[in-house]
């Protein structure tokens, strides 16, 4: 049978569809991703969580779910919403529909929304609290649902994503990295793990004496969800660490070192999601393709005076994209090099950092 | 500065006349290099031979030459105009060619070749080079081998595996191949190909067949960014051509890490190319274990780059043009966002589906069937929210009377051997019930597709008159691409009742932009789709507009030459400040570029489809002059629904094509025609035939580029005919036409403004009437025809234009007898011609461009245009026919429309003239050697003045043994017909004795000596000419160019001469 859903926004929207997934209700922040696949990783990437992520492509689910793909080891967003969802899939590698993926994990779903229509209001008034309901339930309960929610939540979202004890891949190579885990995704790990490089996987709040008696060659701050203003804890062990180890961080984990130094974040209009966004590093002047999944970027101003300094920018908007230090080995970067879903141009950056390390 | 300063002027190649496989893609790309190099500031020099692209105006580049493309006349125009840079990439495969020629043959040593060097071209055209570049990059292409023994097959098949793909190389008609499962079938399949091919030769191929078909559209700049601009899917699988596949962008099917690998061959490869520029790559990729080759590189624009940027709002061919001159994508604009850099990925938020159209009502007889060969000439694309609606959208766009998916019978074994009909199969045989499953294995498709045919077959089944009361239900139907016709039929209402009910419901369609970023920025450019979702992104201008009706899709009789009549009129109305809205179907095209019109829709040309931008827009008025028949086709319903038609009043198209009233109108103004009559069965159409006598010219009462159009000699051609005629237009009755033998035929192009007419060309056909006019080859002036029978058809077509009141263009056709000082009327259209570009080119006058300021009330006299211009050259156009393509195709021409494109000539004398324009049309004359000479009995009487001139000339001849007795001369060696027994003229053939062909034989009758000679004229390139005017006009173009050196000259020399 035919499942009604409801999406409502805080600004009193309603909008009805079919629902699929999880029979529920959820609240979250309405955000669009135009990548025109991965939609497997971009569910379950922690950095999404809290989010209700819509696709603007608007058939998905053509290819199915394979756990292989699973960034961790959930779904993290807390609804999904598409134009279409395909219930015929062809894949050979597929385990599960994206309808049964979305109940497994408990997960609304809506479908026959105007995707478009919805992502150009998000572009005119930015990004909009949500609830998502594929249950029975009154409209007006369900904008005051999408209303009331806190605005800059950050920290709480990282706790619940962050790993609760410290885990070490390939423990017996020699160098090994050590993350702080505000919502690392697998694919990160994997990166240093092709590149014989071992991993130790810090919960977000660890202290740096902690990470230091790892031995770890660096320090990966990884990219997670909300405001990272909140996340004080990240930022005061990488202020310890900063002067000891070479430091990586990407997307949120490159704010989270820029905070550390002083400088601000800001909340953007509606963000950077989709595998499609172009990078310049101001250095070389070379041009990559990026896949980007942020909500809050650098203030480019602050960083004055903090010693960091930018180095790549979104050539779309001129935002931040990458930093660096005057002296320190630091290396920031706001896209994302693991890709997963979208284009692998950008994977030399983990070299870029193993090399850093092996400098240091 | 980013661009290389030495470069000050560079030469554009064009792609020549269109034909299967380079087609108006060329002519899109083409011109937006023109105008994208002009941009930068650069000087452009074009050269291309065909008339009908908008390319060759003199506008576009800042000299145009319209010689033919040989590497010696290129090489003439770049020492003539001392050319700094060349840019191959824009002209296809001949671009390609004529720049490694050139290249070859140190003719442009010292010239910078922009977009690719000459070595990057060879590494992926040669066979053997590619193999070795491939493995180089590690990049796993099929395994291929030619072999000349069965035992080298079997040896070859130890290293490749089975199953292999067994290919004779070169054969009559490509056949006598098949696909090996095990050493049984290759020895089988390798022994009779090698027994088949001429050279004894086989190719051994790794079999990919039942692989998807995957293209990415990559660009790269000096910098070494590349970015994809789109991936696309077959929905046919591999082993059938990309050109003939219908095709979905973005691909649908596959995973992340899927494309990822792709995405990386693809930079990886246009990286170690060194490609500046766009370049296409196909992938054949396993569906069963993600396992992919590399099937081609093309490292320039493409058919696939035009429909990727139609599909995305990138415009490859522009963006290459400024990288290949040395700027970076970055340094360029995104042209729809405006203020975002071109080195981003395009995103797109729907669904393109693209369907090949191709030419199988025109050469009926053939195979339909669909593979490795492309047959299609032309192609449509649709953008839905869904696949289903952009599916349907795109089979509405075919102009071919389906709304949608239709059904119609089929077999399972049309299933496993697809012809252009398998989609309807398909979808019949799931309304059947037919299991996916089982469809999956006939057709190779991938479930994904079948899936979603099958969900238009499940809701059509549901549809009830009730269910469709209910609005939500109302628009899930028209969101699955149903017309009101198909959802009339399906619940027995009428499409007014349809109609009605959306009305009510206020179902509406909306207009969703194309705009590269799915969203995620503000696009400026308004290239708009429809659908059914409920945000509507259209926003209407309070201004004067006016709409302009496009031609669809590229077909036979239908060709680029009314595209460039819409894009001529957008541009005129533009200048007149007037907003334009373009409407068309066609990604290949110039008017389909977002920057031609104000607003260009997107869109199929129904009517219903059309009406619903009509309805939304309120235009002031509507232009279907200068869509061919699709538009005008359109003209009645639109007025009858209250829309304004521009310029000649839609009734008198009805005055020209209902052959009685244009009879009464005949009569009014003292014009013949043939004697005629009208027939609705056979016993009717015997009574006319006996009436006006035999030969008659049969065809049905509404015709396009003249389908089902045939000469008849007796009565039982006639039945024969009758029966296949009925079927093609049951609401039109049958035309019997006295045929008019050894008749001169004529074309007249004119404007008319209501008051004055302006007489722009007058054309003589080269082969006599009986030859459609489309493929005939035509000269301006004329050079047989005396100035009284000129002046009697200026002043028929003064009489005709002024009592229809055209306002804008008209054609008209004539038949000249000339023994007889009699002049008939064949046919007038009151609309845009296919000669238009031709005859604006010969005289230097826009004349779509005028006849659209003439819609919008200006006269001749304010341009001057009152007396016909005199031109001091000869422009020739010559046909160019598709037969190499279509395996069984005869090449003998009959009032059956075949030609897909035409070439130019233009020189001081008709001889020279001819002679370029054959040249551009594929045909080499030979200045010497041997000429073959076998005629059909009527034309022997008038052999032998042709082979005394060809003996002038100072060739050998040979004929046949009839043709060799009627030219009275003994010295004519005699060789036996095929079906004489060897050695024989086949034999000669082969052997390469023979330079050129002179074969005529009667139509349908042609017996099979006649074809197999035609045939391999074709497949071996000698050239032929199969009628006695041709062979004449081929004669006085040797005489000329024997005595004579082959000049160049722009078009803007020619013009200014005037």
């Amino acid at each position: 049978m035919k499942k009604q859903a409801k999406l409502a926004l805080e600004d009193g929207t309603i909008l009805k569809g079919e629902g699929f997934g999880y029979e529920t209700t959820k609240v979250g922040e309405v955000v669009f991703s135009t990548g025109m696949g991965g939609y497997t990783e971009s569910l379950t990437d922690p950095s999404a969580k809290g989010a209700i992520l819509m696709s603007t492509y608007p058939v998905e689910g053509n290819y199915g779910v394979c756990e292989d793909w699973y960034q961790s080891d959930k779904i993290q967003v807390e609804g999904f919403v598409v134009r279409e969802v395909c219930k015929h899939v062809s894949n050979f590698s597929y385990q599960k529909t994206l309808d049964d993926f979305l109940t497994e994990f408990k997960v609304p779903g809506i479908s026959g929304i105007d995707t478009r229509d919805l992502t150009l209001k998000i572009r005119e008034y930015g990004t909009l609290k949500g609830a998502i309901s594929t249950e029975e339930i009154d409209d007006d309960e369900l904008i005051a649902l999408a209303r009331d929610q806190s605005d800059d939540v950050g920290s709480e979202l990282v706790k619940l994503v962050s790993t609760k004890e410290i885990q070490q891949f390939s423990e017996d190579f020699d160098k090994k990295v050590a993350i702080l885990d505000c919502g690392v995704k697998k694919s990160v790990i994997q990166e240093f793990l092709q590149r014989d490089i071992g991993v130790v996987v810090f919960p977000y709040d660890t202290d740096y004496k902690t990470i230091l008696d790892y031995d770890p060659k660096g320090l990966l701050v990884s990219p997670g969800p909300g405001n990272p203003d909140s996340i004080v804890e990240s930022i005061t062990t990488i202020q310890k660490l900063a002067n000891r180890l070479p430091v990586f961080g990407i997307c949120s984990g490159q704010q989270l070192i820029a905070k550390s130094f002083g400088a601000k974040s800001f909340k953007m209009k509606f963000g950077h999601r989709g595998g499609n966004q172009p990078v310049r590093d101001l250095e070389t002047g070379k041009v990559y393709i990026t896949s980007q999944s942020h909500g809050f970027t650098i203030d480019k101003e602050s960083l004055k005076g903090t010693g960091l300094e930018l180095t790549q920018i979104n050539l779309n908007d001129g935002t931040p994209e990458g930093i660096g230090h005057e002296e320190l080995p630091i290396l920031g970067i706001q896209y994302r090099p693991e890709a997963t879903p979208g284009p692998n141009d950008t994977k030399f950056v983990f070299d870029d950092f193993s090399k850093m390390m092996d400098d240091y | 500065m980013p661009i290389d300063k030495d470069i000050k002027k560079v030469l554009i190649i064009g792609s020549g006349p269109i034909q299967i496989g380079q087609a108006a893609e060329f002519d899109y790309s083409g011109s937006q290099a023109c105008k994208s190099l002009r941009e930068e500031g650069i000087e452009t020099v074009l050269v291309n031979s065909n008339p009908a692209t908008i390319q060759t105006d003199i506008d576009m580049a800042d000299t145009v030459y319209t010689e033919p493309l040989t590497p010696e006349l290129v090489a003439k125009i770049i020492e003539k105009e001392n050319i700094d840079g060349i840019l191959p990439t824009m002209g296809g495969q001949t671009g390609l060619n004529i720049t490694t020629r050139l290249g070859d043959l140190g003719l442009i040593d010292g010239i910078k070749v922009l977009g690719n060097d000459v070595d990057t071209i060879k590494d992926v055209e040669d066979r053997d080079l590619f193999a070795e570049f491939m493995d180089r990059l590690n990049e796993p292409i099929p395994k291929c081998r030619a072999v000349e023994s069965v035992e080298e097959a079997i040896e070859a098949v130890e290293e490749i595996g089975y199953p292999v793909i067994v290919r004779p190389a070169f054969t009559l008609g490509g056949t006598g191949g098949g696909v090996a499962h095990n050493e049984e079938e290759l020895i089988e399949i390798a022994s009779h190909g090698i027994d088949m091919s001429f050279i004894n030769q086989v190719l051994i191929d790794e079999s990919v067949l039942g692989w998807k078909e995957i293209e990415f559209e990559v660009m790269r700049d000096k910098d070494d960014t590349c970015i994809i601009v789109c991936s696309m899917e077959n929905v046919d699988p591999m082993g059938i051509h990309t050109g003939e596949s219908v095709v979905v962008a973005p691909a649908q099917c596959l995973n992340d890490q899927e494309v990822g690998a792709l995405r990386d061959a693809s930079i990886k490869i246009i990286r170690a190319l060194g490609i500046r520029g766009g370049c296409n790559i196909q992938f054949a990729f396993n569906p069963e274990n993600g396992d992919y080759k590399v099937i081609e590189v093309n490292p320039r624009v493409s058919r696939s780059s035009a429909l990727a940027s139609k599909a995305t709002g990138y415009p490859i061919a522009k963006i290459s043009s400024k990288v290949a001159l040395g700027l970076t994508l970055d340094e360029i604009k995104n042209d729809i966002t405006k203020d975002t850099p071109a080195s981003f990925e395009p995103t797109i938020d729907y669904v393109v589906v693209k369907i090949p159209r191709w030419p199988f009502d025109k050469f009926r007889g053939i195979s339909r069937e669909i593979g490795v060969q492309m047959k299609a000439t032309g192609e449509v694309m649709a953008i839905g929210r869904t696949f289903e609606e952009a599916f349907q959208k795109s089979i509405r766009s075919l102009d071919m009377c389906y709304e949608g998916f239709e059904y119609m019978d089929y077999t399972e074994d049309d299933l496993a051997h697809p012809t252009d009909l398998r989609f309807f199969q398909i979808y019949s045989a799931l309304k059947d019930g037919m299991d996916i499953n089982k469809i999956q294995e006939l057709t190779k498709m991938d479930v994904f597709f079948l899936y979603k045919i099958k969900n238009i077959v499940d809701f059509e089944n549901d549809v009830t008159l009730e269910k469709l009361q209910d609005p939500e239900y109302f628009r899930k139907a028209k969101q699955m691409g149903l017309s009101n016709k198909t959802l009339a039929n399906l619940t027995g209402e009428t499409e007014e009742y349809i109609k009605n009910l959306a009305n009510r419901f206020n179902v509406k369609r909306s207009f969703k932009l194309v705009d590269t970023c799915a969203g995620e920025f503000e696009a400026k450019t308004p290239y708009y789709y429809s659908t059914y979702d409920e945000g509507n992104e259209l926003t209407v201008s309070n201004k004067k507009k006016i709409v302009i009706l496009g031609a669809g899709p590229i077909r036979i009789g239908q060709g680029i030459e009314f595209d460039y009549c819409c894009v001529h009129s957008s541009l005129a109305l533009k200048e007149e400040n007037i907003e334009t809205i373009l409407i068309n179907n066609n990604p290949e095209t110039v008017s389909t570029d977002y920057d031609i019109s104000d607003k260009l829709f997107f869109e199929q040309l129904n009517f219903e489809d059309v009406m619903g931008v009509i309805e939304q827009e309120n235009p002031d008025g509507v232009i279907v002059q200068f869509g061919g028949q699709t538009s005008i086709n359109l003209s009645v319903p639109l007025a009858n629904a209250g829309v304004k038609i521009l310029g000649t009043p839609y009734e008198s198209i009805d005055r020209v094509e209902d052959r009685e009233l244009f009879a009464d109108l005949l009569n009014k103004l003292h014009i013949s025609q043939a004697p005629y009559g009208l027939a609705n069965s056979f016993e009717e159409a015997k009574e006319v035939a006996e009436r006006i006598t035999f030969p008659v010219l049969v065809r049905p009462s509404y015709v396009i580029g003249g389908r089902a159009m045939e000469i008849v000699y007796d009565n039982n051609e006639l039945e024969e005919y009758m029966k296949e005629a009925v079927k093609v237009s049951p609401e039109h009755p049958i035309l019997v036409d006295k045929f008019l033998e050894d008749a001169i035929e004529l074309d007249v192009d004119l404007l008319c403004d209501g008051e004055d007419v302006f007489i722009a060309g007058i054309m003589e056909h080269i082969e006599e009437a009986g030859v459609h006019s489309g493929d005939s080859a035509c000269v301006i002036p004329p050079q047989t025809i005396p100035t009284h029978i000129l002046d009697t058809i200026r002043e028929h077509s003064t009489k005709l234009a002024l009592e229809l009141g055209v306002k804008g263009l008209m054609n008209i056709q004539y038949a000249v007898k000339l023994d007889e000082e009699m002049v008939y009327i064949i046919e007038a259209n009151p609309r845009a011609s296919r000669t238009v570009p031709f005859v604006s080119k010969a005289i230097g006058i826009p004349l779509a461009k005028v006849a659209t300021w003439i819609m919008t009330g200006s006269k001749l006299k304010d341009f001057d245009l009152t007396k016909e211009i005199k031109i001091d050259h000869v422009a020739v156009k010559e046909a160019v026919f598709p037969f190499l393509k279509l395996p069984e195709s005869d090449t003998v021409l009959g009032p059956e429309m075949k030609s897909t494109g035409e070439s130019i000539g233009i020189d001081e004398n008709f001889g020279m003239a001819f002679y370029k324009s054959q040249l551009s049309a594929g045909m080499d004359l030979p200045k010497e050697g041997k000429i073959f000479i076998s005629v059909k009995k009527q034309d022997r009487k008038k052999i032998k003045p042709i082979a005394a001139k060809a003996k002038e000339l100072g060739f050998e001849l040979i004929a046949t043994g009839g043709t060799a007795d009627a030219t009275g001369d003994s010295d004519i060696e005699k060789i036996k017909k095929v079906s004489q027994g060897s050695p024989n003229i086949r034999d000669a053939i082969l052997n390469k004795e023979i330079d050129l062909i002179i074969n005529t034989s009667e139509g349908k009758q042609s017996a099979k000596d006649g074809y197999i000679i035609r045939r391999l004229a074709i497949e071996l390139g000698i050239p032929y000419v199969t009628t006695l005017a041709g062979a004449r006009a081929a004669l006085n173009a040797i005489a000329a160019v024997q005595n004579n050196k082959i000049n160049v000259k722009s078009l803007n020399e020619y013009v200014e001469e005037i």
